[in-house]
């Protein structure tokens, strides 16, 4: 609305301030690039592929994808900013998986309950694996780089010996719903009033901020930039279910809607968001990242923070593996193989800094649905599976070219 | 006479082979400063961080009002009304001046959720009571100046109403204007009781605002004289000589 006042000769403004607006006041234009480098992925796949990338199936499966990789770089982010690499969560999920599929078919075959009781000791299992490389890490001082390298190997090796390496298949009914199979949907209905409910969420928290901006006596309480950063998550809810309410069940003309693991995923990136940000941990996890020996000055007690992180990171690892299984419908030893490589290279397109202490949960999701995007086009158009590879290790040392350029700019 | 307000005893620390601080005993009362003086390298970071609680003593004793006390950590430290600017000034770079004025004593609420506003308020007050110079309280404090950093630190050490305050060179990278300021700001907190220490490499900062004089020289103490008593020359010849001035000396032998 600003800008509508201003003379048209400031139009090599309009972008940052575009962007601006668009990221809610602070300049956020790291993730408004990424937003921006995703939508040329999915128009550029929508060409190549004659329009099967941007169909409502492919963006389905595309959404269950992403859950997996970008459950887990909300995790990662925050291993990350605190100086940390765990190259162990990929053989996590496989070895959970294992955990999770014995639970159920061997150890609980009959109970109903077994799916619920499989999922936790799942998650138990993931902060016990965290709790145990973290504590390696903060109070062993073995650097994480060796831990989790170890942690790799091992738990990979251990997922085999844990069912001689079959796999477990198929998994109770109940537990596939987790993994958004044609029963782990929300439906048309239900699918919509998600969207309205996150639309509420969107308006009261522009409320509440123009409440409290009154309260302190600041005049214009909201900019255009609140705004239109509110209409477009509204947009982005309302859009999403759109296209998953249009993609229907085989052979049928009931719509999918929204799969269960996006609302995990959803739930996740909202509670890691809240921690990261609004918590005294986060708070405590960027000042170590930013500097150790400072945040240990002050008072905090960096090692149980480093500890933490990792517990978190096999929680969430636990949570991936949940829903992963449950997608496959098998546990497998070989489950997340290489996962761990998506799951960094997410956190670091997304803007999380190798050197430490900073990094947002939003960039990494935005990260993994690069990834993914990349890597659902690329399967689209039949390129072999070692291609594959090859490009996103590419795209991976690309990201952290680019974050280094970034920074030397931003900083001098 | 009446209790110092802290008193250390015999206190000692070694890194290794090094004997960074040996046998050290000094005394700071209410409304009193003490100057550190002594080379690069003479152990008066080392000693200080002893106090608050970076790491504890190899043997002796800390008394706090004539207590002996246990100082594990910088909460304990703090907690006991130890404050301290650390030379490092321990700030952490990619956060803003509130996050770093409350670091590891945040205001929350039960659940651990940070009160934003309340910490921002609260730290807003204290910069304009100390008259201190913070262009943004938002701005992560990688992009301030040394001497805003510096006024980010002395802010965070004044915000927690400190009974003891531990200055380790708080005025190195200030200019003129702030580091009188400062000086200001030392008086009137000796005013308001505080007992301060001061290490400081500045000749005229120490003798215009310190009481007494202690010099170190590998690790040891020197002497600890009433400023007054001192001068310049006697200082320094302490500081590098590492003896106690001549007249001084004859007189205690
Ligand atoms: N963490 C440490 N590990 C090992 N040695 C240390 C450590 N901290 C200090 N030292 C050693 O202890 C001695 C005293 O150092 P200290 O930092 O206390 O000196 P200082 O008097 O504060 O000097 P400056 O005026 O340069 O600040 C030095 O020889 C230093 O090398
Ligand atoms: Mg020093």
């Amino acid at each position: 609305m600003t800008t509508v006042s201003q003379p048209v000769s400031s139009s090599s403004k309009v972008l940052p301030r575009l962007l601006r607006a668009i990221g809610g006041g602070h300049a956020d234009t790291r993730l408004m690039a990424m937003v921006g480098v995703l939508a040329l992925i999915w128009l550029c796949a929508n060409i190549l592929t004659g329009g099967v990338f941007l169909s409502p199936r492919n963006l389905f499966n595309l959404s269950l994808q992403v859950s997996v990789v970008a459950i887990m770089a909300s995790g990662m982010i925050l291993v990350i900013v605190t100086r940390h690499i765990d190259l162990s969560v990929g053989s996590q999920v496989g070895f959970l998986g294992v955990l999770g599929g014995l639970v159920q078919s061997v150890w609980l075959p009959d109970s109903i309950h077994a799916w619920w009781i499989a999922s936790l000791v799942m998650l138990g299992g993931g902060v016990f694996i965290g709790l145990i490389q973290g504590a390696l890490v903060a109070y062993a001082r073995i650097p994480s780089f060796v831990v989790t390298l170890g942690g790799l190997l091992f738990l990979r090796n251990a997922a085999y010996e844990l069912n001689d390496g079959t796999t477990i298949a198929p998994l109770t009914e109940t537990f596939q719903i987790l993994g958004g199979g044609q029963n782990g949907v929300l439906g048309g209905p239900l699918s919509w009033l998600f969207a309205f409910v996150v639309a509420g969420l969107v308006v009261g928290s522009l409320v509440r901020k123009h409440r409290r901006k009154r309260r302190l006596g600041i005049q214009k309480a909201l900019q255009a930039s609140d705004y239109f950063s509110a209409a477009a998550w509204c947009t982005c809810a309302f859009g999403f279910v759109a296209i998953m309410n249009s993609y229907n069940k085989p052979s049928t003309d009931e719509p999918m809607g929204m799969a269960f693991p996006v609302l995990i995923l959803i739930a996740a990136t909202a509670a890691m968001t809240l921690v990261a940000k609004r918590h005294r941990f986060g708070r405590h996890v960027f000042a170590v990242g930013g500097d150790p020996q400072s945040a240990r000055l002050t008072g905090i007690n960096t090692q149980r923070v480093v500890l933490k992180v990792f517990a978190l990171m096999g929680l969430l690892s636990g949570l991936a593996s949940v829903v992963l299984t449950a997608r496959l419908n098998a546990a497998a030893s070989g489950a997340g193989t290489m996962m761990e490589l998506y799951v960094i290279a997410a956190a670091v397109i997304g803007g999380t800094s190798l050197a430490g202490g900073a990094g947002t949960i939003l960039g990494g999701c935005v990260g993994a649905l690069i990834m993914q995007s990349l890597q659902s086009a690329m399967v689209l158009l039949g390129i072999p599976s070692p291609t594959q590879s090859m490009v996103l290790a590419g795209v991976l040392v690309l990201a952290v070219w680019i974050d280094t350029m970034w920074r030397e700019r931003r900083l001098s | 006479m009446t209790t110092p307000l802290l008193e250390a005893r015999n206190v000692n620390k070694a890194f290794g082979g090094v004997h960074a601080v040996e046998n050290v005993s000094v005394s700071l009362m209410s409304g009193e400063v003490v100057a550190l003086l002594g080379h690069n390298g003479a152990g008066k970071s080392t000693f200080i961080k002893m106090l608050s609680g970076v790491f504890p003593a190899d043997s002796g004793q800390i008394l706090i009002d004539g207590k002996a006390v246990d100082i594990r950590s910088p909460h304990d430290a703090q907690e006991l009304g130890i404050e301290t600017i650390h030379q490092t000034l321990a700030l952490a770079d990619n956060l803003d001046a509130v996050s770093n004025l409350f670091l590891g004593r945040e205001q929350t609420d039960r659940f651990g959720f940070l009160d934003t506003e309340a910490m921002e308020h609260g730290a807003r007050q204290t910069i304009e009571r100390m008259r201190l110079r913070i262009p943004s309280l938002n701005a992560s404090v990688r992009s301030m100046s040394g001497g805003q950093r510096q006024a980010v630190a002395i802010a965070r050490a004044l915000h927690f109403n400190a009974r003891i305050l531990i200055m380790d060179e708080p005025t190195a990278a200030l200019g003129p204007e702030e580091t009188k300021n400062v000086g200001l700001l030392i008086q009137e907190l000796k005013r308001q009781g505080l007992g301060i220490f001061l290490i400081s490499h500045d000749m005229h900062d120490v003798f215009q605002l310190s009481d007494r004089i202690m010099v170190m020289k590998s690790g040891r103490v020197v002497g600890s004289y009433p400023t007054k008593e001192l001068t310049q020359d006697d200082a320094l010849e302490m500081i590098i000589l590492g003896r106690k001035p001549a007249r001084f000396a004859a007189a205690t032998a």
